[in-house]
């Protein structure tokens, strides 16, 4: 019997054992109303290598990403991924262990959070992480409802440039408990001046997106003076790459910092599973959402790590938990850890440098195409976003018609008035020769 | 016992060494500070460890030797499901044409994994006995969250005015966190004597502001709930709805279906009853089985089906807007897809057979030395009462560190809160009748070693990596990442 521990034969010297004569002796509180007559409705069990060709079958029917360059981003970017990394994803040891309750054994799960923590801690220029969200959507929406909590308030001022999918997650989170979203700036990089006339002494939060959906870098010092002046807390979502180069939020006044980890060590999978990390000061650590590592001594007064601060969480708290997560994305988290620990500070800074060049060698290329313009045009990172003279889905399905490169994400699936728009990423993977025979491609499009 | 290695990677820093090599830049480079702001720019780079591959390589590999996990021995941790995580599954999804797709791709070209996942919401609708599933939430926390806010937009829709979610006093933390961050008040119902829902108790209860019932089944004692449609039919007639907490399905596949019993709803937890890894505390995923009446309000978008082609629609009025950026938690549902191909509705049912049957042969080997806490045969897991211990001086928490030195994980003691020194076993169907005995010897050895030997179990473990670990004092004194030593690069603190 596939997956079960026992043969038929064996069966019988458990229920023997057990003291009854037959299975259903067992099960007897299930009312005989409720027992399923027959069997499940769904197609019978196949050998493991009908599964194989289902699945593969199924990878036939959807473009290949191993030969198709693609300049698809938006919060799930394609970077690269060492061989070391499905290596370590893979041990068993790691894969098939649950939380880390009984620390004793379980001190490489531990050990690798608290690595984790303390790389994001290094990137977002914060005191603390905690070991991992689901995603930078619903890590988005648990930072608005800490800054709530913290601040006694409701309104959260949200920059339009966070990434539509986030901003949707906000009300599915926030508009139960009483939450109130505001809608703040344009395209372009947000400014103290747009938030004049909402900012005030009943704004829980600013929410502002590093870079914007739509590429844009934005300044996030004087946001910081001016939501902390009015005794709000900036929230501020990043993403990991570009912050090799960027300064870092925490250094910029930012009060809680969350994103995806995704691109570093991970496929885009179709957008999950993923990462969120989530990161603030010490003075905020009690309300801090999830899981969190820290460093102890064991009896013999030797180091030893453990899950810390557990009186926060749902399985304690209950009803008063900060949250009801009760999951840290390890394997994708172990990923991300990983890979840094292999890039070290000069690999990353390579690949996000390496990613900002071809993207600027890329924009620069395409943004003079007749018809085509920039929008914002403001200083970007590894993503930007054009306006075609045709709709973004023709000029889509021609590119990977023609040249089997897909182009980048029809703005017009996240926007009704976007039709017009690609958003474009580059990342350090694409050659000069996959970046011009786009340009071609482009050209054939517009002209 | 001699000190483990327990440096962390940046204490095997040293300068100058990389672990990967990126190509080099094949287009012309252009200045930092004409494509950036200058004032953009990081004052000083993050600090991140520089290490070489092999270096890399082994440091994980050692972290790793320090874990306890399935592919080892017995993991029984009761409502957690920790079973055989099968190999198959792990190569499917990572196919390249599968993990490598992006969400943001052209729906024609992603047209085999929204058929598989198709195929997927169907098969697993059946499973549950409800009329569809949405895949979006990541985990079975918002299963829950997604269930209580359909519960909340089906009554605002209907405009009905409720304030309360009902939620037995055996229940799982997650119920009563959930139900309170989509606004609910919540009403804990008393369970009767042997931990099942108490029908008379819940009447009491049940009023016009009633929004719903939320109830684990079997209940985390391990006990089937034979009122379970009693009490829907009770929830109905005030229009309340139904949400069943599917943490413990594994007891439950092919006996009966959620769907059968009243429920509006059922979160299913992949990463339990599925066989997809737990991955040392995630990603799992926790898809939500659901009824006709509740389809109008699904998170968008839905993959649906239109002349042979899937698409992802957003067209719903009603729905209540996006929870997960995307569709889900693709690569765990392509695992559990796996598992449910391999197995059929034929194997499926078996799992769930031998699930009872090792819980019920594991409680009898046992039973005199480690009472069960409610009598009766069990379902997938059973709760036994360390109470007589106590005057030995020895707890549940010493009896679950004494296990891991005999190289076998403990049940869950933290849970649930009801039983006086609970230890809440679930063996599940992976093992075999030969680790589920010598499982039971080294439970019964333990109980020997409390009557005669009780210090011995009091400052156990002895034999792991590290010694029992000061969580008091880890909580008292907060140190949440690694810091460089003042004078210099290296910060091991051993």
């Amino acid at each position: 019997m596939l997956y079960v521990g026992h043969t038929p034969q064996e069966e019988e010297h458990l229920l023997r054992t057990i003291g009854v004569k037959r299975f259903e002796d067992l099960i007897a509180s299930i009312p005989e109303s409720m027992r399923l007559k027959k069997p499940i409705a769904i197609p019978a069990g196949e050998s493991e290598i009908e599964v194989r060709r289902l699945f593969q079958e199924s990878e036939r029917r959807n473009y290949d990403p191993r030969v198709v360059p693609s300049f698809l981003g938006g919060g799930i970017y394609d970077h690269v991924i060492p061989s070391v990394v499905n290596h370590i994803q893979l041990r068993s040891e790691f894969y098939t262990a649950y939380t880390p309750y009984q620390a004793e054994v379980a001190q490489g799960t531990l050990m690798t959070i608290f690595e984790f923590q303390t790389m994001i801690c290094e990137l977002t220029g914060m005191e603390v992480a905690n070991a991992s969200m689901y995603d930078a959507g619903s890590a988005a929406a648990e930072a608005v409802l800490l800054a709530s909590g913290a601040t006694g308030r409701r309104r959260i001022l949200v920059a339009r440039s966070l990434h539509p999918h986030h901003r949707a997650i906000l009300e599915t989170y926030g508009r139960p408990s009483g939450l109130e979203f505001v809608d703040v700036g344009g395209e372009e990089a947000l400014t103290p001046d747009e938030l004049r006339d909402v900012l005030d002494g009943e704004t829980a939060a600013l929410l502002v997106q590093q870079p914007s959906y739509l590429g844009a870098v934005e300044s996030l010092g004087p946001l910081a003076d001016a939501v902390h002046d009015q005794g709000g807390l900036l929230v501020v979502s990043a993403d990991p790459v570009p912050l090799a180069l960027l300064e870092a939020p925490g250094k910029q006044g930012a009060d809680v910092v969350v994103g995806e980890g995704q691109s570093l060590g991970n496929p885009p999978s179709y957008g999950g599973p993923a990462a969120g990390f989530f990161a603030t000061t010490m003075k905020l650590v009690r309300r801090l959402p999830g899981r969190l590592v820290g460093e102890t001594v064991d009896a013999d007064g030797r180091r030893g790590f453990v899950l810390t601060l557990q009186t926060r969480e749902q399985h304690i708290r209950r009803e008063k938990a900060t949250s009801n997560i009760c999951t840290n994305n390890n394997l994708i988290a172990l990923g991300f850890t990983v890979t840094l620990a292999l890039l070290g500070p000069r690999g990353l800074r390579k690949m996000a440098e390496q990613s900002l060049q071809k993207a600027h060698y890329l924009e620069e290329r395409l943004a003079p195409l007749p018809g085509i313009r920039r929008q914002p045009e403001g200083a970007f990172f590894r993503e930007f976003c054009l306006r075609l003279p045709v709709p973004a889905s023709e000029a889509i399905a021609k590119i990977y018609a023609e040249a089997g490169i897909l182009a980048g994400i029809d703005l017009g699936r996240v926007h009704r008035d976007w039709q017009d728009r690609l958003l474009v990423a580059v990342t350090e993977k694409r050659t000069r020769e996959e970046l011009d025979a786009y340009v071609e491609a482009m050209r054939r499009v517009v002209s | 016992m001699k000190s483990r290695d327990l440096r962390l990677i940046y204490d095997r820093s040293a300068p100058g060494h990389e672990g990967y090599r990126l190509p080099d830049l094949d287009v012309p480079e252009q200045p930092l500070d004409r494509i950036l702001p200058k004032e953009a720019l990081r004052a000083e780079p993050p600090l991140l460890p520089e290490v070489s591959e092999p270096e890399v390589v082994r440091h994980y590999i050692r972290l790793s030797t320090l874990n306890h996990h399935v592919d080892k021995d017995t993991y029984p941790l009761g409502s957690c499901t920790m079973k055989y995580n099968p190999k198959l599954n792990e190569d499917l999804c990572r196919l390249p044409g599968l993990a490598g797709i992006h969400p943001m791709a052209p729906e024609e070209l992603a047209q085999g994994l929204l058929g598989l996942l198709h195929r997927f919401t169907g098969e697993l609708a059946e499973i549950v006995g409800m009329d569809t599933v949405s895949l979006h939430p990541a985990a079975g926390a918002q299963g829950e969250l997604l269930g209580i806010r359909l519960i909340r937009q089906y009554h605002d829709h209907r405009r009905n005015k409720k304030k309360t979610v009902i939620i037995p006093d055996s229940a799982h933390g997650t119920n009563p966190a959930t139900a309170r961050m989509v606004g609910y008040e919540t009403v804990e119902v008393r369970s009767k004597e042997d931990g099942r829902l108490d029908l008379g108790a819940l009447r009491e209860v049940v009023n016009e502001e009633t929004a719903g019932l939320m109830v684990t089944n079997p209940s985390t004692l391990g006990l089937f709930e034979s009122e379970i449609a009693e009490a829907s039919e009770l929830l109905h007639s005030v229009d309340g709805l139904v949400y069943m907490d599917g943490a413990n399905l594994n007891a439950m596949l092919g006996l009966t279906r959620p769907g059968d019993m009243g429920a509006d709803m059922v979160h299913i937890n992949l990463h339990k009853t599925f066989s997809t890894p737990h991955g040392g505390g995630g990603p799992g995923a926790g898809p939500l089985g659901i009824k006709a009446k509740l389809e109008p309000f699904l998170p968008v978008p839905v993959i649906v089906e239109r002349d042979g082609r899937y698409l992802l629609d957003s067209d719903r009025p009603h729905s209540i807007g996006r929870l997960h950026p995307y569709v889900g938690n693709v690569g765990v549902i392509l695992r559990a897809f796996a598992y449910i191909r391999s197995l059929g509705g034929d194997g499926l049912a078996r799992i769930s057979r031998g699930a009872i049957l090792n819980a019920n042969y594991l409680m009898k080997k046992i039973e005199e030395d480690y009472p069960v806490a409610k009598p009766g045969w069990c379902m997938h897991e059973f709760v036994s009462t360390l109470s007589w211990m106590r005057k030995q001086g020895v707890k549940n928490i010493d009896v679950a560190k004494r296990l891991l030195d005999h190289g076998v994980h403990a049940p869950t003691v933290s849970f649930p809160l009801i039983v006086p020194d609970c230890f809440m076993i679930e063996p599940t169907e992976s093992e075999s009748p030969t680790s589920l005995d010598r499982y039971a010897e080294i439970l019964r050895e333990i109980a020997r070693e409390v009557r005669e030997d009780p210090e011995t179990v009091k400052s156990a473990p002895h034999r792991t990596p590290v010694r029992r670990l000061d969580e008091a004092g880890a909580a008292r004194k907060l140190r949440v990442r690694w810091r460089p030593k003042p004078d210099g690069e290296r910060g091991s603190n051993d």
